[in-house]
């Protein structure tokens, strides 16, 4: 993909503008599943400028955080929570999904053992162990059922939604000991992850943003930090199937990791024990702490760009993890 | 046996010396020659054989091919064409800069029921990955060939199986070839620590064990119009028994292992229930989706397991064992005493890819002319393990590990081929006939 088609995409997925055209009002709302009485909420972000990263004193800091630098995101609702496992499972299970599979969708293919690990599944706990391309491959699938655009958070997005205004290392401040108001995480997960919008949401109505499962984002992670990125609508593009951005920490980290400017690289150690060749696509074997929440840009994208977006986005690196 | 390796890695040092020195009076020492006549090669290339290209087989023949060792893949067997092309096809890409390792022309590619036997002809080494049914009598053509052997769990699907892998392995004991069984957990930093603090008495005596491998659903391939019965059955091996055995035997053998391997020992008696609940359509051929089995040792000692494909119940796949001065949890690496004090950590940072170890360790032993792994026995004795168990809960009796193995219970086909009928076939309206514990009888 040329730089120029990148850009391309940008405008047009990443839009700022509200339009009018048979548009929704920017207020909450809820998505339900066609054929399910399963729904998810979804809470209008409006867009603005920040400062992505953190300062160079931040306590806890890792370099790829910085320069920090000022950048404008437009638009957006977020989902209020980490998708769940009683979401994706209509994708992923074909005996609960009621309406029929959109032309050439394929469905998750059965992990190679159930990767919740006793940890829960229906009833509200967050869907994990799924790659980057599960992930968006949801997304796809939502389009197809819905009719609505929904897609990963950039890395910018999650950042801005993350702060809700804030410029401290956490949304609520510094202090590592209110945390546990907001996250589960090292000091009260008893190594598990929870049922989601159990704990404090941040100043924006958004559950579990940190901890929990770490939540995977649009962009492909650049060592070099985020002095590159664009100011306005910033989105490292792929060029590779890894290594992409994770935000917000899990469960299993401790404090600093749950930083709002914190970034994490995946890796393919996140699928070791899969004997299998080829790996899945579709989960990572040793990857129980990742999962993900939804994006819906206010502007939406034609169709022509929704499948081009689908096509060099998703389909190009099919299993990027 | 301890003794018996020694003198045998003793006598590989003598030879090595004695070879090394006589050539360094002529030539330099070419130390490749150490080990001529090991493996059948006149240079220093161990050449590999894949018999079973699915998955599992992909992933272990390229694991085979990814060790330090210089090795290449030279044929490769599978019933089918298709499997047989897109697992040459996956290991190139997967091994990247070591696609060189593959090198296996078209004439070494053999499909069909029979073409195991050409494939392992042309191998050192073979890696025996199809259903498990089929596993003795590639584990026996392997042995008589002379050929060192990886083969994955379990190492057959009934009684009659077991006896002629125990055979088999006799006689790969004899032959001093090296026999590696993917029970993986063996090969697992993490289990060999916890394995070793057990064994110095960090728990005392072992009270009882506890095991578990219960998960969501698996994969299911439809049937097409052109199956014969036989390919039906074989693309969906993972439903009937005489291909696989039932999941407590495919999968959960890997916990049951560690419960003899900790315990030192092989149950005597099984007895348990199980059925089919919650997965009853008839894509499940006859297996069941649960069995809870208590498995008694000489001793007295209970091993209490469990399994099931459930698909939304909370998963568990672990090990527990519980001793009088405390108790060891397998998944978290740890050990601790009755009040709950952690006794023992391991670090799980220097946990290790334990399906690379197998090769890393196997591959390196016959590199090096050495006869270190004989693993068919326990292999074995894994599988009977399990497949008591599976006994027990068809039939709802307590199962008698000597009555089992000497049974001659036998499950497979009398011809193997896609025009012959299978052990079992589905009634009139595609359905299989499935155990009914308290009625199924296994031994009159």
């Amino acid at each position: 993909m040329t730089r120029y088609y990148v850009t391309f995409l940008l405008g047009g997925l990443l839009g700022q503008v509200m339009t009018t055209q048979a548009q929704q009002t920017f207020t909450p709302y809820e998505q339900q599943l066609p054929g399910t009485t399963v729904s998810f909420k979804m809470v209008p972000i409006k867009g603005g400028t920040f400062t992505l990263g953190s300062p160079d004193n931040e306590k806890g800091r890792n370099k790829d955080e910085g320069p920090a630098k000022k950048v404008t995101v437009g638009d957006f609702w977020m989902g209020a929570t980490e998708v769940t496992f009683d979401e994706y499972d209509v994708y992923a299970d074909a005996e609960k999904d009621k309406t029929p599979t959109p032309d050439g969708m394929t469905r998750p293919s059965p992990p190679y053992i159930d990767l919740t690990l006793g940890m829960g599944k229906g009833g509200g706990y967050p869907a994990n162990s799924m790659s980057q391309y599960g992930a968006l491959m949801y997304c796809k699938w939502l389009y197809a059922k819905t009719g609505v655009f929904y897609r990963l958070p950039t890395a910018a997005e999650w950042e801005y939604a993350c702060r809700a205004g804030s410029s401290t290392p956490y949304p609520y401040g510094a202090d590592e000991s209110q945390l546990k108001k907001y996250a589960w995480y090292q000091a009260n997960s008893e190594d598990k992850y929870h049922k989601v919008g159990q704990l404090q949401p941040n100043a924006w109505g958004l559950y579990d943003m940190l901890g929990n499962v770490a939540e995977w984002t649009l962009d492909q992670y650049d060592e070099n930090g985020v002095a590159a990125v664009a100011a306005t609508d910033p989105w490292t593009a792929p060029t590779s199937k890894m290594p992409r951005v994770i935000k917000g920490g899990n469960y299993k980290d401790a404090a600093p990791a749950l930083r709002s400017a914190a970034r994490l690289k995946s890796d393919p150690i996140w699928n070791r024990r899969d004997p299998q060749i080829p790996k899945s696509s579709w989960w990572n074997a040793d990857a129980p702490f990742i999962g993900f929440r939804i994006v819906r840009p206010a502007k939406q994208p034609t169709p022509e760009e929704a499948q081009k977006f689908f096509e060099e986005v998703v389909d190009k690196y099919k299993g990027a993890r | 046996m301890e003794s018996e390796q020694q003198k045998f890695h003793d006598k590989g040092r003598r030879d090595f010396v004695k070879q090394t020195s006589m050539l360094a009076g002529g030539l330099l020492a070419m130390p490749i020659l150490s080990k001529a006549n090991y493996f059948s090669g006149s240079s220093d290339v161990i050449k590999v054989a894949l018999i079973g290209c699915g998955g599992r087989g992909t992933g272990a023949a390229t694991q085979a091919l990814s060790t330090k060792e210089n090795v290449q893949l030279v044929a490769m067997a599978d019933a089918f064409p298709d499997r047989l092309k897109e697992s040459y096809d996956n290991i190139k890409e997967a091994l990247g800069d070591k696609a060189s390792r593959v090198n296996v022309p078209e004439k070494n590619k053999f499909t069909g029921f029979d073409a195991y036997k050409q494939a392992i002809a042309l191998a050192d080494v073979v890696i025996l990955t199809t259903p498990p049914g089929f596993r003795p009598i590639h584990f026996e053509e392997a042995i008589r060939q002379n050929k060192h052997v990886f083969m994955e769990k379990p190492v057959a699907t009934d009684p009659a199986g077991i006896k002629r892998v125990l055979d088999a392995a006799a006689l790969a004991k004899s032959k001093k070839l090296n026999v590696v069984v993917g029970l993986q957990r063996r090969y697992q930093n993490s289990y060999r620590e916890l394995y070793k603090r057990a064994q110095d008495g960090m728990i005392g005596d072992i009270l009882s064990m506890q095991v578990w491998w219960n998960q969501g659903a698996l994969w299911v391939k439809p049937r097409k119009p052109e199956y014969t019965e036989m390919e039906y059955q074989m693309r969906n091996w993972y439903y009937f028994n005489w291909l696989c055995g039932d999941h407590i035997v495919e999968q959960h053998i890997h916990n049951i292992d560690v419960g003899n391997w900790f315990k030192n020992a092989t149950p005597v008696t099984a007895g348990g229930m199980g059925g089919r609940a919650v997965r009853t359509g008839k894509e499940f051929g006859e297996i069941f989706d649960h069995h809870f089995v208590e498995y008694r040792y000489a001793d007295g000692i209970v091993m209490n397991s469990q399994c099931r494909h459930w698909k939304d119940a909370p998963s568990k796949v672990d090990e527990e064992i519980v001793g009088t001065k405390g108790r060891i949890y397998c998944d978290k690496a740890q050990i601790v005493d009755h009040k709950g004090k952690v006794l023992y950590q391991f670090d799980k940072t220097k946990e290790n890819n334990p399906y690379q170890t197998e090769h890393d360790e196997l591959f390196a032993a016959i590199a090096k002319g050495q006869y270190k792994f004989a693993d068919a026995q326990r292999g074995a004795e894994a599988t009977l393990s399990a497949i008591i168990g599976r006994l027990a809960t068809y039939s709802g009796q307590i199962i008698n590990w000597d009555t089992a193995l000497n049974s001659g219970l036998n499950l497979q086909p009398q011809r193997y081929a896609f025009d012959a009928p299978p052990p079992i076939v589905p009634d009139a309206s595609g359905n299989y006939a499935y155990a009914k514990p308290g009625t199924t009888k296994y031994f009159s």
